[in-house]
């Protein structure tokens, strides 16, 4: 257990201070959704009124879209010198590594959304009818589910021809219960109409089985040879 | 086995025939539908064939996941065991039947649980080693061929009776059409990844796909279905009549299901046969190519 930390640990580190240093995904993300945003503005010309009803969809397909860019270069990072080889090869537990690297999309996802969130308040004229602090649940909720499954789906498409084009293939069907999950708790949340406590328990069920299901077969992608 | 292929082709034929025979002359015209109806004699088989199909396959996948290593070989028997000992149990007990829709009998989900094991054990059986996984593949693509039928003949019968094509947020609907998604997705990977890994990192997406289908189900719970009673188990009638022919119409698929299955399953290993020739081929190098005798080569000579 302590090496399980330990080298989870390390591995985090090591992925924050690559990302600090060159800031890759962040900025690709944040352009991308950034884009995402004006886009959809353009395309609805939201009113107050009709925007609280779709901002929510809105959101989380602009955070989808932008987590499959981070998350594609979450492994490709590790193919370069023949890394992920390398930690095949050594006693460390697979299920370090891939906590490591579920745990660091997750912040770097967060600190998007951080960023983000303003941004959408501004282009949508959002004012929230519900109790507002539902919203960090959900978020945090979300972005787990959309992570813990998006990196072992990358880790997955790793081994497979054109695998920035397989990466959404693979997680999309799958996170549908998840991104249902997130954009109506968000709406109910925005338009006050009725309780989101029923999506926040479902995505609270969704994060328990999948990163159960991850961390059971992470090692069997991780060797699979 | 082959010389029963023919024969077999034969009688799958003769009975859609008389199944298509049934639906449209035979069984009774809806009261309240008229003729539109007799679309669910293709719809509702096609769509017990796909589920059949991508339970096989999901089955296969764990068990391929779990004969990876000894010791979680010996542990997955002992758990599908379990599963069909309490599932049985579990679901005489009241707390779990008030679970139930109304109108279920439990008896029937009793026989529903008891499937898994008895399906465990049965393809483990009779499908040791790579076979599994050409099972795998055969069910999923020929699940998906069934899935789109139920996803087109549904929207076709629902426009006249509902007035809409789709419902969004339906149960069903949404639960079949996620299903499909997924195993699309499947067959997409299969073909995207190289051959050495896919096996596993397919079997690993079955039991992903196996894992969301319950939660799609649960996420739309709080929506009301639009979608008929399930006939079989659940709380909708049925003329006997209609029954009857709806129930030969399965057999037709089942066999229809079956003989396409098998053909794809032959077709799946010799393709594996011949890869693994080459392989063996090009490992030999050109002593073996001088002598003109291939691994392959089948024929006496």
């Amino acid at each position: 257990m302590n090496s399980l930390w330990a080298v989870t640990l390390a591995t985090l580190k090591k992925d924050i201070r690559l990302e600090w240093r060159s800031k890759d995904a962040l900025n690709s993300m944040l352009f991308f959704s950034l884009l995402v945003v004006v886009i959809f503005a353009f395309a609805f010309d939201p009113l107050a009124e009709e925007s609280r009803h779709i901002a929510g969809g809105l959101i989380w397909v602009a955070f989808l879209f932008a987590a499959v860019v981070a998350l594609n270069q979450t492994w490709a990072r590790e193919l370069r010198n023949q890394v992920l080889d390398a930690y095949r090869v050594s006693p460390a537990p697979a299920n370090a590594l891939f906590l490591a690297k579920a745990l660091g999309n997750f912040l770097f996802v967060s600190v998007l959304e951080a960023l983000m969130a303003p941004l959408f308040v501004v282009f949508y004229n959002l004012h929230v009818l519900g109790p507002a602090w539902q919203l960090i649940p959900i978020a945090i909720l979300g972005t787990w589910a959309l992570v813990v499954n998006g990196t072992f789906f990358a880790a997955m498409s790793l081994r497979t021809r054109s695998r920035e084009i397989m990466l959404p293939l693979l997680l999309f069907p799958i996170s549908i219960p998840a991104v249902l999950g997130m954009v109506a708790g968000t709406t109910a949340v925005l338009t006050g109409d009725n309780p989101a406590h029923f999506y926040i328990v479902l995505l609270l069920t969704y994060d328990v089985v999948f990163t159960t299901a991850c961390l059971a077969l992470f090692e069997m992608i991780l060797h699979a040879e | 086995m082959k010389r029963l292929f023919p024969i077999l082709s034969v009688l799958t034929a003769a009975l859609l025939a008389y199944a298509l025979y049934l639906a449209l002359v035979v069984a009774p015209t809806d009261a309240l539908q008229g003729d539109v109806y007799r679309i669910i004699y293709y719809h509702v088989p096609s769509a017990w064939t796909a589920f059949l199909l991508f339970f096989i396959n999901f089955i296969a996948s764990v068990q391929y996941l779990a004969n990876a290593k000894p010791s979680s070989k010996t542990a997955a028997k002992w758990i599908v065991l379990a599963i069909g000992i309490l599932g049985v149990i579990a679901s005489f007990l009241p707390p779990v039947q008030r679970l139930l829709p109304a109108g279920m009998h439990p008896s029937a989900v009793a026989t529903t649980v008891l499937a898994i094991p008895a399906f465990y054990f049965l393809i483990g059986k009779y499908f040791p080693g790579e076979r599994l996984d050409v099972l795998a593949v055969t069910s999923a693509e020929v699940g998906v061929v069934f899935c789109t039928i139920v996803l087109v003949t549904g929207p076709i019968w629902a426009r006249p009776v509902w007035g809409i094509w789709w419902a969004p947020g339906d149960i069903r609907l949404t639960s079949t059409l996620v299903l499909w998604l997924i195993y699309v997705s499947y067959l997409v990977l299969r073909r995207f990844s190289s051959s050495a890994q896919t096996q596993m990192l397919a079997a690993a997406l079955a039991v992903f796909g196996a894992l969301d289908v319950p939660l799609v189900y649960f996420s739309i719970w709080f929506f009301r279905t639009q979608h008929p009673q399930p006939v079989i188990g659940g709380g909708g009638s049925m003329d006997p009549r209609m029954l009857h022919v709806l129930l030969i119409s399965w057999m037709a698929f089942l066999c229809f299901a079956f003989l396409v299955c098998w053909s794809r399953f032959r077709l799946e290993l010799l393709h594996r046969e011949v890869e693994e020739g080459h392989a063996m081929e090009s490992l030999a190098g050109g002593a073996v190519a001088a002598k003109g005798s291939l691994p392959l080569n089948r024929s006496p000579q």
